[in-house]
């Protein structure tokens, strides 16, 4: 990312942001006192929300569901077309944005081309027990919330985990879940994530829906060529882990380079963490062995989702020769085709477009400075199993990381810096330990710790019924 | 959001909760490899209990908290923190105290094999098998910070 194109990215909000997202805020102060105890001032957000969706398809159905949740009657379908009207508006927030980050990058994104319909997967009444606790939430509202109603999910996700095209639904679930008991009772509780539970009750809803595709859809074909890594995103909640890839895919037929991810993710407990979470994922060897030995990896016939995710196969995958993500970001970047986002999962929150940022000198706290345009850092966002840390950061020289829009503003989320160690300058990336830390002081600490991934396996042999 | 735990040892106490009211958890026998003991201290009142998983009273209990539930209390420490286990007991521990120490409850029965059963299910999440198609729900949590 030049100087000039962080310049070019608007300062503000695409026009209609701030009018969509207080329809959004309207509706998610309803859920935080209950949909039954609707104010009379409260029960104006959902019939705003029907008032500005009018002229789209929605608009009848949503007209009808603000009627229907006001007089105090709340059917799953009313509730659907709420969740559905405020995906629909986040979804054109994340449009205006996206498309104001690729004008400034020069990004060109592919249309989007939709798969073929999986076919039903006969999960159907393991979707209606999640719509009824979802609906049980939206009633009482987030003040409301006990332990009783947060165990009520505990069922719903274990069979939701059990079957394979669910795992979407389960893992948002158990995030919820977690987070609500945690916080429970929130009668009295000083702030609450507002709008990030509202979020949430609103994926799960859609995904909860007996039409919801299983999975993430079927694969818009297979490619194969060089896969050249960028650099891996991890995200985890007490019971789930994910690493996503972000690379440049080669096509072996000589076709125009593209942006891809590739994903592994596993289920976990809350007491594994760090370094640890790469071992959950051991199955694939050649994509962790490329993270860690910044490798190429030559790929054959790898199913792509028509959102740029290859569904990976470790078996059809062979490590390659040695590749820096600097010298990937540096040559392929501005050149590749982006993908097109699935409709149902825009939201602002899934923007995560790699980057290769240069050229700047850091500010006092931790901003990127681009001749006098200001990029912040999260360095929140940098995972514990990974050796980049914030002072590693803030002494770098390059960067490859994510642009992502949270809180309102552009922040960029480092993947890979070069720094000076040791007064050499080294690329450090948040994959450098995937098969193992190489961190004298944090290999004796796992040590110390025990390997709470083999303790807690052999507990689960030992007790657990078969 | 839920604020990450600290890693810690799990050989001796597998499993620590807060949840329904009680701080809770698993605590594997030191001299039977396939017994586990089920203890639990409640919030505000600090009755504590521990049983094996079949129901079978500790016979450490005479009077004041046993060994595995001094050792649950420790590991409660290293994975909560010292405020956030007090806040949830709603204890005054003073500053260089033991927590268990602090605790000012008697002995009373609790469900064992409820706590047990949320043991078995935590041990479960372990049998799930991995996936490889995404879960772009993830980019709502992203990865617990580094804390070195």
């Amino acid at each position: 990312m030049l100087a000039a194109q962080l310049a070019a990215l608007p300062d503000g909000d695409p026009e209609g942001v701030q009018e969509a997202l207080a329809l959004v805020n309207g509706l998610d102060d309803a859920l935080v006192h209950g949909l039954a105890r609707l104010s009379a001032e409260r029960a104006e957000a959902p019939a705003a929300l029907a008032a500005a969706l009018a002229g789209t398809p929605l608009g009848e159905r949503l007209a009808e569901s603000s009627e229907k949740v006001a007089s105090g009657s709340v059917a799953d379908e009313h509730l659907t077309a709420l969740a559905g009207g405020r995906a629909a508006l986040l979804g054109a927030v994340h449009d205006a944005l996206l498309a104001d980050l690729d004008a400034a990058l020069g990004r060109e994104r592919a249309p989007w081309q939709a798969a073929p319909e999986p076919e039903a997967d006969g999960a159907a009444h393991l979707l209606g027990g999640a719509r009824s606790w979802l609906r049980e939430l939206a009633i009482t509202g987030w003040r409301g919330v006990d332990h009783d109603l947060v165990t009520a999910a505990d069922q719903i996700t274990e069979a939701l985990l059990a079957v394979p095209g669910r795992r979407r639904l389960a893992v948002l679930l158990d995030g919820l879940a977690a987070e609500l008991r945690a916080c429970c009772p929130a009668g009295t509780a000083e702030r609450l994530p507002v709008r990030r539970w509202a979020d949430l009750w609103t994926r799960a809803l859609l995904l909860a829906q007996d039409g919801a595709p299983p999975g993430a859809g079927e694969p818009v074909g297979t490619v194969s060529g060089r896969l050249l890594i960028l650099g891996a995103d991890v995200h985890e909640h007490a019971t789930a882990v994910q690493v996503q890839v972000h690379a440049v895919l080669e096509p072996a037929d000589g076709g125009r380079a593209r942006l891809v991810r590739a994903s592994a993710a596993a289920a976990k407990v809350d007491t594994i963490t760090g370094p640890a979470l790469w071992k959950l994922l051991h199955r694939h060897r050649v994509l962790l062995g490329a993270l860690t030995d910044r490798r190429a990896v030559d790929v054959t016939d790898l199913p792509l989702l028509g959102g740029g995710d290859l569904v990976w196969h470790d078996d059809r995958a062979v490590l390659g020769k040695p590749a820096d993500p600097f010298t990937t970001a540096r040559l392929l970047l501005d050149g590749a085709l982006a993908p097109a986002e699935p409709p149902l999962d825009r939201h602002p929150v899934r923007i995560a477009e790699p980057v290769l940022v240069e050229g700047y000198t850091v500010t006092a706290d931790g901003s990127f400075d681009l001749d006098g345009t200001v990029l912040a850092v999260d360095t929140e966002r940098l995972p514990s199993c990974g050796p980049l840390t914030p002072e590693l950061v803030a002494g770098s020289t390059a960067c490859v990381g994510l642009v992502r829009w949270d809180g309102g503003r552009w922040l960029l989320q480092p993947l890979a810096v070069q720094a000076k160690v040791k007064r050499q300058t080294t690329a450090i990336t948040t994959g450098d330990w995937a098969l193992g830390p190489t961190d004298p002081k944090v290999v004796k600490a796992e040590a110390r710790a025990g390997d709470a991934v083999a303790v807690l396996r052999e507990r689960a042999g030992r007790l657990l019924r078969r | 959001m839920v604020p990450p735990v600290q890693p810690r040892k799990l050989a001796k106490v597998p499993f620590v909760e807060l949840a329904d009211g009680r701080l809770q958890g698993v605590v594997s026998s030191g001299s039977d490899i396939g017994r586990v003991y089920v203890s639990s201290i409640a919030s505000g009142t600090h009755a504590y209990n521990c049983s094996t998983n079949n129901n079978r009273p500790c016979g450490g209990l005479y009077g004041s908290p046993c060994k595995h539930l001094r050792a649950l209390a420790a590991e409660a420490v290293l994975q909560y923190g010292l405020d956030r286990v007090a806040r949830y007991l709603r204890a005054d521990v003073p500053e260089g105290a033991d927590l268990v120490d602090c605790l000012d409850g008697s002995h009373e029965p609790a469900p064992a094999a409820m706590v047990f059963s949320r043991f078995l299910r935590h041990l479960a999440y372990l049998e799930v098998p991995d996936t490889t198609v995404p879960i772009p729900e993830l980019h709502w949590f992203p990865a617990a910070g580094v804390r070195r």
